[in-house]
């Protein structure tokens, strides 16, 4: 009871709180989209010059050159908003800095090192094209590709250590010893660390996949179309049971280790057994409106017998119970759905593959294909709203409310203003790009120049060609 | 223990400065290089030699976020709430700047690219500007221990408002200098010439804003001053002879790569005898010291070691980079302006710049300086 009064005498302490979370979720959410192709679509991009060098295939260096290319401009993103990422720690949340900087810094400089490593690696595999010769080329992509996992492993160390915090002795408000390797692999990176980064293979894989799909089904079937689907396409499939294997896995430690989050997640409001399973379904006032409901589900998936016991957010005070229970709910559905979704849809390709040694001829199977890349970052997206809509209202885990966290300085309505307005121009800026990008390299028309902008030294041989004026305008 | 890691935090931020400073310098340079015929050449050359290394560089930022997070978490807190403002703005200018800059590679439309030009250049000010504003009002402490919110007059004082303007002159000066080098790799002699006669102008500016500063921290922070005149006047000596050294040496066209050299280390001693100057003290004003408001020595021995890490793996990885990109055998690949190039192709070929033109710099320098003086000697009335 205490513990709620303070709760709520504290959660008055700044009215910067909710603006503050929702400018972290937009430029997280934002982020992570472009953290998940900076960690996997290296490898991707990797996996195509390997088979265009070993097999001396043109059609897959060709992939890779180009997807370098578009890499260049999603490193580019990806590093911006990081870095917003990283002043937002402070200017944000700077209670929880002061209290707990020292504690969780060290899996963030750890990830310092590893940026350093991607950034340079970078620079000399997308510039590296012209005079590092095959496999030494080849060779430079590498460790970006390892430091962009090492970089994940790092990054999640310190979320999944906001959720089940431990490794340091407190005293009077200031940390005395830390044991830093006990923050970074803490109880519930084992899981968490595993699923984003295949979360980062599935979402690139099919954003790949995605992209081709939709040239195939706009009837561009050719070879170069269904090389680059099967790059993204192949591996992403192949990771989605071990995803969800991960997933299952998560869920299982977070019954036991973040009740209260479970109990969120799966609708229940009184600690029982016999635990039903809804599927969907909105909880508003107390009352579960629609849905599907599987009698003795959900204590079979926690603990395999009907008669297993499971918490229900009922065994906190009020105050310490996450908001809008329905949206943690209806997130966890959606990335269970949409994974067994894509998991269906490697399904299909395998048998068609087993049955006749090529991909489904089903037009349905290409326009579920050019919708998989959205498929896996939605499933991404609902995935982080679950972790982190279902902490609240703690930033750390039971130690650090949010509103004790939060700036006490005004003005975070505004900078959210700005925030949601810059980040708008800047996705709708790097789509369009990554467009133009596409439909130069459909034209044949990327060439080189170096100047950034103004007249080319000699007057090009070549004329324009008729079409790209009026697709430029397009 | 807490020394140590201090000395880590002044070398990050050092090497950000000038690493980092240079390519936001170029940003400033590219503002200035005119309308898209006369500032052609100096672009590219700009251009070129920022866009492999400008992200490697960019990560030293982040490397000193984390480690001041990491070890003063206190201290950094104070200055997050103390100087959210500015620190907002330098992080909207992080994003524009690079965004604007990997953008116009790939944009074809001349108008678009012109604006993504322009949103690069300008935000490459953004940044140095207000970080040097944050600088500024911890000099002149304008931070408090616990702070609950901004205190807007911190930032703007005239003292922080003076180093702003001295950091977007260094980054300028590292700029102009490193780009002399990269002309005479190229055996280009009349870029050489444009950019020695912006490095002259650079340094003069640079110069005046450092006297200035100093002048001004004698009335906003008087401990500070002394000790920039008593135990960091060897590090104030040291800077001032390598400006002047670079340039001696830029205008008598010596070898160039031990000017860059110089140049960075010019900029090194300032930063380094602010930190000798302040030293113990954190944050001036606080009695937050490296001691008192440090983490727990394990955190800190962890940060050692990150840092012996770093030196281990990063440093040959850099010089990698380095070197490949010296050699030239870094280039853009594929990087496709062709279309918008074509459309506006019949133009002339582009001559260099005109051989008048540069003096606009050392024209704006003198007024620089003049504007200095004017403002100097009005402070002094004031009083
Ligand atoms: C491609 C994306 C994707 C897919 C298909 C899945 N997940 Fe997931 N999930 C994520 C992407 C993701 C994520 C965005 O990456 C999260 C957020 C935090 C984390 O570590 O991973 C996540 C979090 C997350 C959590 C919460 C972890 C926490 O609060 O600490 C659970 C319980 C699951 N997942 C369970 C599953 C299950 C049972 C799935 C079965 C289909 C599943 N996920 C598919
Ligand atoms: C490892 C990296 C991450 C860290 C360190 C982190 C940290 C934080 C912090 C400090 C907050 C504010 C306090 C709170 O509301 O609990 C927050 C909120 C939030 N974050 Fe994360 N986060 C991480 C990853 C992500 C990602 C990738 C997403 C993607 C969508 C995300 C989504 C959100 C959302 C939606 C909120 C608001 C929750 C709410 O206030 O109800 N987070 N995060
Ligand atoms: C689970 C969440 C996150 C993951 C998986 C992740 C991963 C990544 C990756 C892979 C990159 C490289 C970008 C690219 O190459 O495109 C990156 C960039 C960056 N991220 Fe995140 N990130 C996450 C959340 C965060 C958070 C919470 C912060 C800061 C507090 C942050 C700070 C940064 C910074 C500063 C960069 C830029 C580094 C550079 O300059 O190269 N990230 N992130």
């Amino acid at each position: 009871m205490t513990r709620a009064l303070i709760t709520l005498a504290t959660a008055r302490v700044s009215g910067e709180v909710v603006p503050a979370r929702a400018q972290m979720a937009t430029t997280l959410g934002f982020h992570i989209i472009l953290a998940s192709l900076g960690i996997a679509f290296p490898t991707t991009v990797l996996l195509a010059e390997f088979i265009g060098l070993r097999r001396h295939n043109e059609t897959a260096m060709r992939l890779a050159r180009r997807w370098s290319q578009a890499m260049g401009v999603l490193v580019a993103v990806g590093a911006v908003t990081g870095t917003v990422l990283s002043f937002e720690m402070g200017l944000l949340w700077p209670g929880l800095m002061r209290r707990f900087g020292a504690v969780l810094g060290f899996p963030f400089d750890v990830e310092g090192l590893f940026f350093f490593l991607e950034a340079i690696f970078t620079a000399i595999y997308l510039y590296g094209w012209r005079r590092l010769s095959g496999w030494k080329h080849w060779a430079s992509g590498v460790p970006i590709a390892l430091s962009g996992i090492c970089g994940a492993m790092s990054v999640v160390a310190v979320n999944s250590w906001m959720n089940q915090p431990g490794g340091f002795t407190e005293r009077d408000g200031r940390i005395m010893s830390v044991h830093v390797w006990q923050v970074f692999f803490n109880h519930a990176a084992l899981y968490e660390m595993p699923h984003m980064i295949l979360a980062a293979y599935m979402v690139t894989g099919f954003i790949v996949a995605g992209v081709y799909a939709a040239g195939i089904v706009r009837g561009r079937r050719d070879r170069y179309h269904y090389t680059g689907f099967s790059l993204g396409f192949v591996p992403a499939a192949i990771l989605t049971p071990f995803q969800i294997f991960v997933g299952d896995t998560a869920a299982r430690a977070i019954a036991h280790d973040q009740p209260v989050k479970f109990a969120a997640m799966e609708y229940v409001a009184r600690t029982s057994r016999d635990v039903p399973e809804w599927l969907g379904g909105v909880y508003l006032n107390g009352q579960i409106y629609g849905g599907l409901k599987i009698p003795y589900m959900d204590s079979l998936l926690v603990g395999f017998s009907p008669s297993t016991k499971v918490v229900g957010w009922d065994s906190v005070p009020p105050a310490d119970r996450p908001p809008a229970v329905w949206l943690i709910h209806l997130c966890f559905d959606a990335m269970v759905g949409l994974g067994f979704l894509l998991l269906l849809g490697g399904l299909w390709a395998a048998f068609e593959w087993w049955r006749r040694r090529h991909l489904p001829p089903q037009r349905l199977f290409w326009l579920l294909g050019s919708l998989s890349g959205l498929v896996a970052v939605v499933a991404m997206e609902c995935g982080w709203v679950v972790t982190e809509v279902g902490r609240q209202p703690w930033v750390v885990y039971q130690l650090q409310t949010t509103a004790q966290a939060a700036t006490t300085n005004g003005g975070i309505l505004a900078s959210l203003t700005v925030v949601i307005v810059l980040y708008a121009i800047l996705g709708v800026a790097t789509i369009l790009i990554l467009r133009m990008l596409a439909r130069r390299w459909r034209h044949g028309d990327a060439d080189q120049t170096d100047v950034p902008y103004g007249p080319r030294p000699r007057p090009p041989e070549r004329s324009v060609p008729e079409r790209t004026s009026a697709e430029v305008a397009s | 223990m807490p020394a140590t890691v201090g000395a880590i935090l002044l070398t990050g931020i050092t090497l950000y400065a000038v690493l980092a400073g240079a390519d936001f310098g170029g940003g400033l340079w590219d503002l200035l290089a005119g309308g898209d015929q006369r500032g052609r050449s100096p672009r590219q050359l700009i251009d070129q030699s920022i866009s492999p290394v400008w992200e490697a560089n960019h990560v030293w930022l982040i490397f000193d976020l984390v480690i001041f997070w990491t070890a003063f978490p206190r201290a950094f807190a104070a200055v997050m709430i103390g100087a959210a403002l500015p620190l907002w703005l330098a992080a909207g200018g992080i994003v524009l700047r690079g965004a604007g800059f990997a953008f116009r590679k790939e944009i074809t439309r001349l108008p678009w690219m012109r604006a993504a030009g322009a949103t690069f250049a300008l935000s490459s000010l953004m940044t140095p500007f207000f970080m040097g504003t944050v600088i500024g009002a911890i000099a002149t402490r304008g931070i408090p221990p616990n702070p609950t919110s901004t205190n807007q007059h911190a930032w703007t004082n005239p003292t922080a408002v003076l180093a702003g303007l001295l950091f977007v002159a260094a980054c300028g000066y590292l700029a102009a200098v490193y780009l002399t080098g990269e002309a005479t790799r190229r055996g280009d002699r009349r870029l050489l010439a444009y950019f020695t006669r912006r490095a002259q102008a650079a340094a003069v500016v640079a110069g005046a804003l450092s006297l200035a500063l100093l002048a001004e921290l004698h009335g906003s922070n008087r401990v500070l001053y002394s000790r920039l005149t008593g135990r960091a006047l060897p590090l104030v000596i040291l800077a001032a002879l390598c400006g002047l050294g670079v340039l001696a040496s830029i205008s008598a066209h010596l070898p160039r790569f031990e000017v860059r050299v110089i140049a960075a280390l010019g900029v090194a001693t300032v930063i380094w005898g602010w930190g000798v100057a302040q030293y113990p003290v954190l944050l001036p004003g606080t009695g937050l010291t490296l001691d008192n408001a440090s983490a727990p020595r394990s955190v800190l021995v962890a940060l050692v070691g990150v840092f012996i890490a770093a030196v281990l793996v990063i440093g040959p990885s850099l010089a990698l980079l380095f070197t490949l990109q010296s050699r030239g055998a870094l280039q853009p690949d594929e990087a496709g302006l062709l279309m918008a190039a074509d459309r506006i192709g019949g133009a002339r070929p582009a001559s260099g710049p005109r051989a008048k033109l540069p003096h606009e710099g050392l024209k704006g320098a003198i007024v620089a300086l003049f504007a200095a003086v004017v403002y100097l000697r009005n402070r002094r009335r004031e009083r």
